[in-house]
């Protein structure tokens, strides 16, 4: 089912989500291309992981729809739907690992139940995901309670690829890891999106990601994307938010690293 | 690429050279026709010859593929034949070099397998882990007595109000569900008491057998089995995911002690909850042997309360209610301890929660019949 590169992967289209009488996103409308990282920026409780999970289908949204891979959610079958969501892999902010299933099991795993494949294929398919994110053969036995906050987010990617999905979601991919951490994570984060031609939906904090990862930026304030651009675009917004976030103290010091670095 | 694509693996057989040509979709779904195709002309090329791999016929490879592809190579390499690949699509090309790499490394180990030396592992490791279990029951229990003697010297460090939300939470609230299981308990021994003491007209009896039973052992043991299902459970499971999410290192690392703020709290409780429910119990499962006596036995209120009076006396309540704080005891160890043992996975936390129910009554009966000998011998 090879869809044409034009339809954007991602459509969302006066996206309404509120909890009680408060209203989270407000008529929200973002697109994803294919073969892009998108970045969505915005304050704490602004309603970016809200707007994620409304996306996969984990929050019920009030009005609006969203499409993925041009398919609208709310009209498809059930098999359909569990169709799509085999087309996309989601990283959850804390890893969200089977914490009973060792390191090999947890990748192994959506294989298992959507691929029949004999045991010695599993193991050898899963240890390659596990290498390809930067794991070593010998960390396949682990449990999830055993792993450092960097091999959790590594291990949580490779279930994320588990079946090749053509679209990933990825929820503070880099928070909690250190700054050199972080770094390899977006590296590998580039070098998997250009290998695998992966669509990338990223939530995140990190605006060293922002800088070094994304191709894309929104930025959600108020229920409402307030900007959506390249980061150069971002640098020059006047948005009173977006100008504190991109040119604030951290902003500064960041973009002109980069610069540094890049002359 | 659509749900009917297949993948192929041609073998022709040149003279002194191989031509193996892949076509269709490489992928994911295809994965197990291409473990058995890969496998097959891996048999098929004879050893040593060169091989040439075409790809210009694949229109799809993922992970998956790719992985075959890199396994192919390998085999054929390790069968002394020189593999040329022709006809690769350059946007593959990182994928394969990528996967190619991933996939070196030792050959996963296959699954264990039942053995008879793994199995008498197996129950030398659980003997092991019985003793270390109750090596930490002990272990509670001096921590337990430790927190109590500073608390005692300190009496402002005591947590009252953690202490009366557990009271009414393992007490009051269970009131209702003991009464009522305590009640059914009583008919049933009386109706069953009738309806075989009636052969030998020993109707009379029943009255004693109802009294001395549920006053010196069933009320005990029925009400601090349901606690330990109850309200053991919960201990347990409660302080295990406060391990899980590190509540309980947060604790130590601000200089509390976790045994004095979490368990002696949930302890004392148990202890002065459980001889309360024990003497609802008790009068509940009594009250239920009457209204039995009455209805089913044709025996009057009066008649049975005066029978009462003759068959039991202080010393068989006196048993009943001694036994309850020592039974209270036991299950709140043992559920507290379970509860620290909690290790980070959701299963251990289940395992823990019913080895501390198991545990617990096991314990609690075991406890019984010690009491048992112990009254006996001194004339109680």
């Amino acid at each position: 089912m090879a869809i044409a590169a034009d339809i954007p992967r991602i459509r969302v289209r006066d996206c309404v989500v509120g909890f009680g009488d408060r209203v989270v996103l407000d008529h929200v409308s973002i697109d994803v291309m294919a073969g892009e990282i998108l970045g969505l920026v915005g304050g704490s409780g602004s309603g970016k992981s809200v707007l994620m999970r409304t996306i996969i289908g984990l929050i019920p949204k009030r009005s609006g729809t969203i499409e993925i891979m041009g398919q609208n959610q709310d009209t498809l079958s059930d098999e359909d739907r569990q169709i799509t969501q085999r087309r996309f892999g989601v990283l959850f902010q804390h890893g969200a690992l089977f914490s009973s299933l060792t390191v090999l099991q947890n990748v192994q795993f959506p294989m298992r139940e959507f691929l029949r494949l004999p045991e010695h294929l599993l193991a050898e398919i899963a240890a390659t995901k596990l290498a390809m994110v930067g794991l070593s053969r010998k960390d396949a036995d682990k449990f999830p309670s055993e792993l450092s906050g960097g091999m959790t987010k590594r291990v949580a990617l490779a279930r994320a690829l588990a079946l090749d999905p053509e679209l990933v979601f990825l929820d503070e991919p880099t928070s909690g890891l250190d700054p050199i951490s972080a770094g390899e994570f977006d590296a590998l984060i580039r070098t998997l999106q250009q290998t695998l031609g992966l669509t990338v939906f990223m939530v995140t904090h990190d605006l060293n990601s922002l800088h070094m990862v994304c191709d894309r930026i929104a930025v959600l304030a108020q229920g409402k994307i307030a900007a959506d651009g390249p980061i150069s675009e971002m640098m020059l917004s006047e948005h009173p938010w977006v100008k504190s976030y991109f040119r604030g103290p951290r902003g500064q010091l960041i973009s002109q690293r980069l610069q540094h670095a890049s002359v | 690429m659509n749900h009917t694509a297949t993948a192929r693996l041609g073998v022709e057989l040149g003279a002194g050279s191989v031509q193996l040509s892949a076509t269709g979709d490489w992928s994911a779904r295809n994965a197990l026709a291409l473990d058995a195709a890969v496998r097959n002309a891996v048999e098929v090329a004879p050893r040593g010859l060169p091989v040439s791999l075409d790809l210009s016929g694949v229109d799809e490879i993922d992970t998956f593929g790719a992985w075959h592809l890199a396994n192919l190579a390998k085999a054929l390499a390790a069968q002394g034949s020189v593999a040329s690949v022709t006809g690769l699509a350059p946007r593959f090309a990182g994928l394969l070099t990528l996967v190619g790499q991933a996939s070196e490394g030792d050959a996963m180990p296959p699954p264990a397998r039942w053995t008879p030396l793994g199995a008498l592992e197996k129950i030398g490791r659980n003997t092991a882990d019985a003793w270390a279990s109750l090596a930490l029951l002990v272990n509670m229990l001096g921590a337990i007595g430790d927190a109590a003697g500073r608390t005692l010297r300190h009496p402002s460090t005591f947590r009252l109000t953690s202490a009366i939300h557990h009271i009414d939470r393992v007490g009051l609230q269970a009131v209702p569900i003991i009464l009522l299981i305590t009640f059914l308990i009583g008919c049933i021994i009386a109706q069953q008491g009738f309806f075989h003491f009636r052969k030998f007209g020993a109707d009379d009896y029943v009255v004693d057998m109802v009294g001395i039973l549920v006053l010196r052992e069933i009320g005990v043991l029925i009400v601090a089995i349901m606690v330990a299902g109850r309200s053991g459970s919960s201990y347990t499971a409660e302080l295990g995911s406060m391990k899980m999410r590190e509540e309980i290192d947060a604790l130590r690392t601000m200089g509390f002690d976790p045994i004095q703020v979490l368990v002696l709290p949930r302890v004392l409780a148990l202890v002065i909850a459980l001889p309360i429910l024990t003497f609802l119990g008790s009068m509940s499962a009594l009250y239920g042997g009457e209204l039995v006596a009455w209805l089913y036995g044709g025996m009057s209120p009066d008649i049975f309360v005066a029978r009462l009076k003759d068959a039991i006396s202080i010393t068989h309540f006196k048993v009943g209610m001694i036994k309850a704080p020592f039974m209270a005891l036991v299950i709140g160890v043992v559920a507290c301890t379970e509860g620290l043992r909690v290790g980070g996975s959701a299963e251990s936390l289940g395992l823990r929660t019913t080895a501390s129910v198991v545990t617990a009554i096991f314990l609690v009966i075991v406890l019984d019949g010690l009491f048992a000998i112990f009254f006996a011998s001194i004339g109680m």
